[in-house]
């Protein structure tokens, strides 16, 4: 099969749905002729014209609220944000109105709105370019949040996504857009569940996003030593698709979460939580989380490489949680 | 302003101060729990703006919401039954006072953020433009709101656009407390239209004729393709920001000479004198639209309350959309970096 990057899987699924569809359209900042500041919706504008690929002012409120507003009349919106850290402009429209009117409405309304944002670090983009803020999105009563690790679950869960009725932030990493992999090139959906990602026997790594690939490879190097770890990618924080944690964790009894996001507070400890409501009797050792220090992501190159976790933080963790028994 | 029209506004104008003097008396008695913010004086503005506008138009509305949710066509008993809690309420008794929305009179909602309503005017005016059916959205707010960002940048998408949307500022004077002099430092808030290229109007808002023929001319606008409008609607707000407010801000001599320019007073004059109504007509509807507030409130207090396990319905719609993906063959680009 081919294999394309998960930007190209990314625009794929894009020019399907507007295909498909003629309710879907887009709008935001640089997305129209230059393609998106991160480039995934290149085209659009070539093949289904400027009235549903709109270049907006920089005006992340008014994007997000246009969106609503679009949402609300029955079109299906795809809003971006070009930076996650732009939520701080947006903010009332997603927290007050895109999450809460439905609910505060009484069911009587759908928001059908895809908000197509991208956060994490590693790139040198500087502290209010690099943010992982899903936690503070997750604890949002009426938001889905999708953070898809690949290619393939990138075009399959943004096509889940915009078939939606509901707001989701789709949320991508911006260091996963040039990996490739396989992907095929019909249109397929994938559900809003976790994956298990490798299959192993003493430890489960629960992750998403970027630091699925690098719990991968923490597991390869670990097989050479003998240990065999499950990792399990959750792929969307809202809703948690928790069984697949549990069932995982009940059988290797041990439970290492990974995100890129400051520990303190991240949507690690709710995982964390869960597997100790449900899986507390079958713990062989204390569940270990791995997250950022508890600072702004930082620019020099030796710190910022600090701050993300790196696969040999996740090779000792495991190595520490293996010899406590 | 045909007489009918005028006698419709009347009667609006009088079903609506009624449900805010009933919906007083309901907070009075703690029925309503927590604030009520009402629009006595302003009722000319609401019936004036959407007596132009057809189901298929939109609104969005503000936290002092009650009188555009009626003008918009609400039935009373459901917007009673929400004020206090009750299942059958619009919102199932989730909304409240404060959050009252009626899709299928075309009002997206009741809101509690001040400029909040904006910018979605703006998309719904978005996508009634990409209909292009000829609908118009109308984005109601307060002069408060219009020292939010979200004006700034809803308004700005709206011009460059020419989004069929009418911006209705109700400068009653006061968000909350504060004086519009202490807020802002222009003379009219329409004058801000000219920042965005856009048309501006100051209009008597306690002059139901005024507000009638303006807004007349603004949907002619909109229709038009001409873009948006910002409408400000010179108003007072007769009661407090809301029930047991003690109004320490203003004195009453102030109150009472707003008062004297009462919207439905000079409506009623109106159509004594210059349209050859008679007084008892007006009596007549004033006193049905009376009747017709109580007996929606009585049978709204009879309504039950939410079922306790609808706590945690109605986050998410469960179904997905009935969309079959396409495979698209992507054309060539020509080139471009990617």
């Amino acid at each position: 099969m081919r294999k394309i990057s998960m930007r190209e899987a990314i625009n794929e699924a894009m020019h399907i749905a507007f295909h498909s569809d003629p309710n879907v359209f887009t709008m935001g900042e640089d997305i129209a002729v230059y393609g998106g500041q991160l480039r995934c919706s290149y085209g659009l504008v070539e093949n289904f014209g400027s009235n549903r690929v709109r270049d907006t002012p920089i005006s992340e409120m008014a994007i997000v609220g246009a969106g609503v507003g679009a949402a609300l009349h029955g079109k299906r919106p795809i809003v971006e944000l070009s930076y996650s850290d732009f939520i701080g402009t947006s903010f009332d429209q997603i927290l007050n109105q895109a999450a809460k009117i439905r609910y505060m409405y009484g069911g009587s309304v759908n928001i059908p709105l895809v908000i197509r944002t991208q956060g994490g670090a590693g790139l040198g983009n500087g502290a209010q370019h690099s943010q992982s803020l899903e936690a503070i999105l997750a604890h949002i009563p009426g938001i889905r949040v999708v953070m898809p690790s690949n290619a393939y679950d990138a075009k399959g869960l943004l096509l889940r996504a915009i078939r939606d009725n509901n707001p989701v932030v789709f949320y991508e990493h911006k260091a996963l857009y040039k990996q490739k992999c396989e992907v095929p090139e019909e249109p397929y959906e994938i559900d809003y569940t976790s994956d298990v990602k490798r299959e192993g026997e003493d430890l489960t790594i629960v992750t998403y996003s970027a630091m699925v690939n690098r719990s991968l490879k923490a597991a390869e190097e670990l097989e050479k030593e003998g240990i065999s770890v499950e990792v399990v990618d959750i792929r969307t924080l809202e809703p948690l698709d928790i069984d697949p944690v549990i069932t995982s964790v009940k059988k290797t009894g041990r439970a290492l979460v990974v995100h890129e996001a400051c520990k303190k507070g991240g949507f690690g400890a709710e995982i964390v939580a869960q597997i100790q409501e449900q899986a507390f009797f079958d713990l062989k050792s204390e569940i270990v989380r791995i997250g950022a220090p508890n600072v702004p992501v930082p620019f020099a190159v030796n710190l910022e490489k600090m701050y993300v976790p790196e696969v040999s933080l996740i090779v000792d963790t495991v190595r520490k949680m293996m010899k406590g028994n | 302003m045909e007489k009918k029209i005028l006698l419709d506004a009347y009667r609006m104008m009088n079903r609506i101060r009624e449900f805010e003097n009933e919906a007083i008396e309901l907070a009075k008695a703690n029925a309503t729990r927590a604030a009520v913010h009402t629009y006595q004086g302003e009722e000319a503005i609401a019936v004036g703006v959407c007596a132009h506008m057809t189901r298929e138009d939109f609104i969005t509305s503000t936290h002092r919401g009650h009188g555009h949710c009626i003008a918009k066509g609400a039935q009373l008993d459901r917007m009673f039954a929400e004020l206090l809690g009750k299942g059958e309420g619009y919102c199932k008794g989730k909304g409240g006072s404060m959050h009252i929305a009626d899709l299928t009179t075309g009002n997206l909602g009741a809101n509690g953020i001040v400029g909040g309503g904006i910018p979605i005017a703006v998309g719904a005016a978005l996508s009634m433009q990409l209909d292009a059916k000829g609908h118009f959205t109308v984005s109601f707010f307060g002069d408060g709101a219009a020292n939010e960002g979200s004006f700034h940048e809803a308004l700005n998408m709206a011009s460059i656009w020419d989004l069929p949307v009418i911006f209705v500022c109700e400068n009653n004077q006061y968000g909350i407390s504060t004086h519009v002099s202490q807020s802002m430092h222009v003379k009219n808030i329409a004058d801000r239209a000219m920042a965005y290229n856009m048309k501006g109007m100051v209009v008597d808002g306690n002059d139901i004729r005024d507000v009638y023929d303006a807004m007349g001319k603004a949907v002619e606008y909109v229709k038009a393709g001409k873009g948006p409008v910002l409408m400000e609607m010179k108003t007072y707000r007769m009661a407090g920001h809301y029930f047991g407010d003690n109004q320490n801000y203003r004195t009453r001599e102030e109150v009472n000479s707003w008062k004297e320019k009462d919207p439905i007073l000079q409506c009623g004059s109106l159509l004594l004198e210059e349209y050859g109504v008679q007084e008892e007509v007006l009596k007549q509807i004033c006193k049905e639209e009376r009747l017709a507030v109580q007996e929606a409130s009585e049978d709204a207090k009879k309504m039950s309350e939410p079922k306790i396990e609808d706590l945690t319905e109605d986050l998410y719609d469960p179904e997905l959309a009935p969309i079959t993906w396409k495979t698209f063959l992507k054309a060539d680009n020509g080139g471009k970096m990617r």
